[in-house]
């Protein structure tokens, strides 16, 4: 019954931009079958957009052949596009029209008859949560909201083949629950064949099937089973001491492919079945059944040599006393009538990672930028380092470093030239500046790129520049707002290994983050909902209060959804 | 804290000048700008086409129309035989003016008794049909002297001796020339500074250097610092085309110059700093240095003089920068002025840039979200 | 899976202009841009930003004053272009004329009375500022005018008659009044309309380019002709509002005359809209970049019409080279079309050229733009 809808024969792009020629795809053959969800896994600058682009005619390819729903993509490219749907990474909605209007622009150009629009927009709205909201600006949606219209105007004339490009990057758990919802609705009811690409693993392991690109060739395609069967009797829960130096030691021994905090135990991938373990020097352990991810770690490790970053040198940041650095007691702040933050009050020790998560508008930009100085509270006290730094000498802000969730660099300047402006920027002398730019380009594996303009840097090269940058002081406190929103796997994991370090040496870290496994890394979190906080502890403490009768294992984001649902309720019902 | 001054504007000057393309906007147009428009903007008229419509045959006509034929202002375009022909070629813009000399012209300037000479002009703008028809009196203001002088009549009682100071052709040019230079000062303080903020903003970088340790004065002074560069290189390469290329006179002291332009610049670029520091978007910021800079050109008095405008209107030139700076300009380049007669100037050109900064550098601080 | 019937271009089109409508309602600084901007710039010109001195001020000097130079200076004193101050001497009114309270100086010398009655005549003497040439030149012949009169009234009380060989008798056609607010004004409805036109269409396709909206467009069925279709159509309305605001404050706020028909006026404002527009929309195409479409837009448009396109600049006075270069500018022709309908009529000399050239330049525009709009993102 299955038939190929869209047909990938040896397809090949290139792209030239500044003299450098990159090869975005070469020789891609693959088939996707009808009437199922298939998953375009990658890591960055694998090209998996560049794949969606020509497949919705929007680029023509330098060789090989490309046709969906039976069509040539480049030739017949009108048609195409008459027939499938196409979300790009960031559907562009004009943020100054109405949600109604934005809908009805798309109805105007899929050309669906007026009298048939009522009900599709019913069902539409009703899908995607948007009925109360259709003369809001798009501009003032949450970014899951917008997601979320933006795939309702891609659904306007339900395509019979929906390729969605990152759909849910810089969503937060519940609106990609939400979304994914939507696409098995879609598949499920209208018949509707999706592609869509996504750097969350998770997302993977729900597709019917994935196609694995690497550098621009398919390295694997097949159901996601296929990736983690494998992986059997290689998985391992390792337990013992911190977690954090466990994990620290084991990462770099040989024979471990993979090690991950998870809650109160450590993941690890073992490079071989029933590989003794012996050398490794653990307390307990226990076999865990493999998962997707793992064997996407394992294959694209694979020949890559991995690195470890637990030795990353650091200095040792003074001991100033027990108390906590930083301090927040009853924050509140208000835009107009509508009050972003209200009433926070936490506390972070020194060398404690502090995870801040919560839906888009929850409030965490808010209180990151009060806490940054940015953006000035409306009451309440807060602290950092003893200071409030948006009236502290300027010098203080020199112990902080703050890493933005757009990696926030100057696009027209080179690699080394941002290093040169941030180490400046913190008034480094000339030989300290030597040193940190040696160590920033050795440690964060720049030197390749140094002369290279930012702007053109894959983005996984961005996020570690920004981050080398907002390192070049050697702060003692760290901000870091989604820093790996949109950045693959592997690269968080080098991220994550980064600041595992840090914090080790003694460096306070402060995060936002969307991805509820990342949750898990932090020593404690807060979850914010409605600019409150919903609960602080331990994340094992969260999960295990989220467990019920029929979710006895509950995930990061099972437990974080059920707080959110529950305060909604508690909202609604007051 | 030098360092980090040193390097922010460094940084600046790398982000504007990095890009081929915004090298290219900045560098080439204003020296060609000059070039083109320095040839454009004048108000001396060359080569103005008319036509002749003759009916005399006696000598003194033919004397006339040489008169006419020989000056570098005119250039006949045609001769006319008839009336009739004169109305369509006037509608049509073949001819800006028509000398139309009756029939009895000769005889009755030979019998003393005052001959008419009928001058048709095209209105349709009027300041260049005002010119015409000065050239035209000052032609035949000569005329009549020498026919007066060859034939003996008598003289009349009075008659005017004309002198121009610091302008002694009335050159427009000379005029106008000092005048682009503000003009072009301005447009390029206004493409450097207007839309850096907002840039930084799209970006987020913005946000980066404000939890570095700069001052948001420091940062200021950053972004404000190449716009100034900028103008004082662009203005002094363009003082010497000005002086070397067009031979404007440059008569004032070189330090007076210097002095207005930096104080023109400050005002300038505060502006700029603070067209940006109110804009979210890049294009807010486009459109308000549009708005701000097409009526600071109008009501400076660089083609329209200010004592011409009705009293408010004078009154909303006074927070005009480019006003000041074009009279210290002119004051410099042609009257030979020094500090003395300037101060009137510099002071309200400080006021205009120290209040603008200090409002840009409120805004900084106070408009982030 | 059932086949749903669809609309046509007619209806994709709609939406397109709708769309652009809604923006730019939502807008502030468009809206400031296409209607804010033209009243303001034409109330300044309207009411006073005008070339035609008036008041000029002058100092009056007669080292030895006598009935004889009284005379004189009370005939400057009643001519309405002069606001004369006497000096008591001339090191005092130069100094006032160094310092730019005087604009030039009549200067009478102590033997003026005596001069007077010999045979040689006195000699006025008159120093001007030339700094501002025009206006010293203005100002030399508003002078001129003063002394012609003195002397006619002088001859006539001693009962002759004053001849002059030569008489001249100026006529201006079309502009009796020789008021420059008559020509300023309908040349300044051509500069605000290369404003609208090009500026604000400058940034738009830019803008779609990098908001990534573009992208979500194009994979829709609609081609890139109806893209720019709807930004053409209602940027073109935007363009006649603005153009009928100008016109309408012209004729009913400034009084001044409209000659040619107004439809004559309309159509060729048609034209020029679409010029202006094709350029804007054949820069925002090529630059793809807001902050470098901006830049070329402020250095391309607003100075070059202001000062190339004849408004206020006489284009036969300009070198060849200059001329040639008036003719890749819009306004140049939009400007002689005002002008002649506003003050002229419908002089179809004038009309058909420049309406002519318009269509080339709407076409060649037109044409960049749409070879340049691919349906790709390469």
């Amino acid at each position: 019954m299955s038939v190929d809808i869209l047909e990938a024969d040896n397809l090949s792009k290139r792209f030239v931009v500044e003299g450098r020629s990159t090869q975005a795809l070469d020789g891609v053959s693959f088939s996707i079958r009808e009437g199922c969800v298939t998953g375009l896994i990658g890591p960055d600058g694998a090209g998996k957009t560049t794949l969606m682009r020509l497949a919705s005619g929007l680029l023509v390819p330098d060789g090989g052949s490309l046709r969906a729903l039976g069509l040539d993509a480049t030739c017949d490219a009108l048609k195409v596009q008459a027939a499938l749907g196409y979300m790009p990474q960031r559907f562009g909605l004009y943020e100054d029209l109405t949600v109604q209007e934005n809908l009805d622009l798309y109805a105007d150009l899929q050309g669906v008859p007026r009298e048939d629009r009522r009900e599709r927009y019913n069902e539409l709205t009703r899908m995607t949560a948007l009925s109360g909201f259709s003369n809001r600006l798009a501009g003032h949606l949450s970014g899951g909201m917008k997601q979320k219209l933006g795939l309702a105007c891609t659904l306007v004339r339900a395509p019979r083949l929906l390729l969605l490009d990152e759909p849910t990057v810089g969503v937060d758990p519940v609106s990609r629950r939400e979304l994914w919802a939507i696409i098995a609705r879609l598949v499920k009811d209208e018949g509707m064949s999706v592609l869509l690409s996504t750097a969350y693993l998770d997302e993977a392991e729900r597709c019917d099937e994935v196609v694995l690109m690497h550098e621009g060739k398919v390295l694997m395609q097949g159901n996601p089973v296929d990736l983690s069967a494998p992986m059997s009797g290689r998985t391992w829960a390792v337990k013992g001491g911190r977690l954090r130096d466990l994990q620290a030691r084991l990462s770099g021994k040989s024979g471990v492919v993979d090690a991950q905090v998870q809650g109160d135990h450590v993941r690890l991938v073992m490079e071989k079945a029933d590989m003794s373990l012996d050398h490794l020097g653990v307390e307990s352990m226990e076999a865990v059944k493999p998962r997707f991810e793992d064997g996407y770690v394992d294959l694209l490790r694979a020949g890559a040599q991995s690195t470890s970053h637990e030795g990353m040198s650091f200095h040792a940041v003074a001991e100033n006393g027990g108390g906590p650095v930083i301090h927040v007691e009853n924050l509140k702040r208000s835009f107009g009538d509508f009050w972003a933050v209200d009433g926070i009050s936490f506390e972070v020790r020194r060398g404690e990672i502090f995870g801040l998560l919560g839906a888009n508008g929850a409030g965490k930009s808010t209180t990151f930028r009060m806490l940054c100085g940015l953006l000035p509270a409306s009451s309440g006290s807060l602290k950092v380092a003893g200071l409030d730094l948006r009236h502290a000498a300027s010098v203080a802000r020199s112990r902080i470093g703050y890493m933005s969730q757009k990696f926030s660099l100057y696009g027209s300047l080179s690699v080394m030239q941002n290093l040169v402006f941030f180490a400046s920027a913190y008034g480094l002398s000339k030989k300290a500046r030597r040193e940190r730019l040696d160590w920033a380009l050795l440690e964060f594996e720049l030197e390749k790129h140094a002369d290279q303009l930012s702007g053109s840097l894959p983005l996984g090269y961005k996020q570690r520049l920004a981050m080398a940058c907002s390192l070049m002081h050697q702060p003692d406190i760290l901000f870091l707002d989604e820093p790996t929103s949109g950045v693959d796997p592997l690269a968080r994991r080098e991220f994550w290994q980064r600041i595992n370090a840090l914090a080790r040496s003694g460096v306070t870290v402060l995060i936002t983050t969307h991805f509820m496994e990342e949750a898990e890394y932090c020593d404690r979190v807060a979850i914010m909902a409605a600019g409150r906080i919903l609960t602080l502890a331990e994340p094992g403490v969260i999960k295990s209060r989220a467990r019920t009768a029929e979710n006895p294992e509950p995930s990061m984001e099972d437990a974080f959804i059920h707080l959110v649902e529950d305060a909604e309720k508690m909202r609604e019902v007051a | 804290m030098l360092t980090r001054m040193i390097a922010l504007i460094y940084k600046e000057f790398l982000a504007l000048l990095k890009d081929p393309k915004s090298r290219l906007v900045l560098i080439a147009p204003p020296m060609i700008q000059l070039l083109v428009f320095g040839y454009a903007a004048t108000f001396d008229l060359k080569d103005v086409q008319y036509a002749l419509y003759n009916e005399d045959k006696g000598i003194a006509s033919r004397e006339l129309v040489a008169a006419f034929d020989g000056a570098p202002a005119f250039r006949r375009a045609a001769t006319l035989q008839s009336e009739e022909q004169i109305a369509p070629l006037v509608d049509s813009r073949g001819v800006l003016m028509v000398i139309h000399i009756g029939p009895r012209f000769s005889s009755d300037l030979l019998s003393n008794k005052g001959a008419p000479l009928q001058v048709i002009v095209d209105g349709r703008d009027s300041n260049t049909a005002m010119i015409v028809l000065n050239y035209v009196s000052t032609i035949v203001e000569r005329f009549n002297t020498q026919w007066i002088k060859d034939h003996g009549l008598e003289n009349a009682p009075a008659k005017l001796d004309v002198r121009a100071w610091f302008n002694p052709n009335l050159e427009s040019r000379w005029f106008f020339i000092p005048g682009i230079i503000g003009m072009l000062t301005l447009v390029t303080t206004m493409l450097v500074t207007a839309l850096t903020v907002a840039r930084e903003r799209e970006q987020g970088t913005f946000d980066q250097l404000l939890v570095t340790p700069f001052r948001p004065g420091e940062i200021l002074l950053g972004k404000a610092l190449p716009g100034f560069i900028i103008g004082l290189i662009q203005a002094s390469v363009i003082l010497l085309i000005a002086t070397k290329w067009f031979d404007v006179p440059l008569l004032g002291s070189l330090p007076a110059f210097y002095a207005g332009l930096s104080l023109f610049l400050v005002s300038g670029v505060g502006s700029g700093m603070l067209i940006s520091s109110l804009a979210v978007t890049q294009q807010q910021g486009l459109l308000g240095a549009f708005l701000f800079m097409v009526p600071a050109v109008i009501l400076s008095g660089f083609a329209t003089p200010i004592a011409n405008m009705p009293h408010v209107v004078q009154m909303v030139t006074l927070i005009d920068p480019l006003r000041y700076f074009l009279v210290i300009l002119r004051k410099v380049f042609l009257e030979g002025a020094g500090f003395d007669v300037l101060m009137d100037q510099f002071w309200p050109m400080a006021v205009i840039g120290a209040a603008t900064l200090a409002l840009a550098s409120w805004l900084f601080r106070h408009r982030m979200y | 899976m059932k086949e749903i019937t669809r609309g046509g271009s007619l209806m994709r089109l709609r939406g397109l202009v709708k769309k652009e409508f809604l923006q730019i309602a939502r807008d502030p600084s468009s809206i400031a841009i296409a209607f804010l901007m033209p009243l303001f710039l034409l109330v300044l010109f309207g009411f006073g930003v005008s070339l035609d001195a008036d008041h000029l001020p002058v100092a009056l000097v007669a080292e030895q004053p006598t009935l004889d130079s009284d005379d004189f200076f009370s005939s400057i004193e009643g001519s309405h272009y002069f606001v004369p101050r006497r000096f008591l001497n001339m090191a005092s009114a130069e100094e006032a004329m160094r310092e730019g309270r005087v604009n030039a100086i009549v200067h009478l010398r102590a033997d003026f009375a005596k001069q007077l009655s010999s045979r040689e005549g006195a000699d006025i003497q008159i120093i001007v500022n030339g700094v501002d040439a025009n206006t010293a030149r203005l100002t030399q012949g508003y002078l001129q005018g003063v002394w012609v009169k003195w002397l006619d009234r002088r001859a006539k009380a001693a009962g002759r008659d004053m001849v002059m060989p030569v008489k001249l008798e100026e006529r201006v056609w079309y502009n009796a009044d020789v008021k420059s607010r008559n020509f300023l004004v309908p040349g300044l409805v051509a500069i605000i309309m290369t404003l609208i036109g090009t500026l604000l269409t400058a940034l738009v396709m830019a803008r779609e380019w990098e908001r990534g909206t573009l992208e979500a467009l194009l994979v829709t069925p609609v081609s890139m002709t109806e893209v720019l279709l709807g930004k053409i159509i209602a940027y073109f309305a935007l363009g006649t509002g603005g153009m009928l605001l100008s016109v309408g404050l012209a004729v009913w706020l400034f009084g001044v005359p409209l000659v040619g028909s107004f439809w004559i006026l309309l159509i060729c404002a048609s034209l020029f809209l679409f010029a202006a527009l094709g350029m804007g929309l054949a820069i925002s195409t090529m630059a793809r970049n807001q902050f470098v479409a901006g830049q070329i837009a402020i250095v391309g448009t607003f100075l070059p019409a202001f000062l190339l396109s004849g408004f206020i600049f006489d284009i036969d006075s300009m070198p060849s080279i200059v001329q040639f270069i008036t003719h890749l500018i819009v306004a140049r022709y939009f400007v002689s079309i005002v002008q002649t309908l506003f003050m002229a009529g419908n002089v179809w000399s004038v009309l058909l050229p420049n309406a002519f050239a318009l269509i080339v330049m709407a076409v060649f525009f037109m044409s960049i733009t749409w070879r340049k709009s691919k349906k790709r993102l390469e």
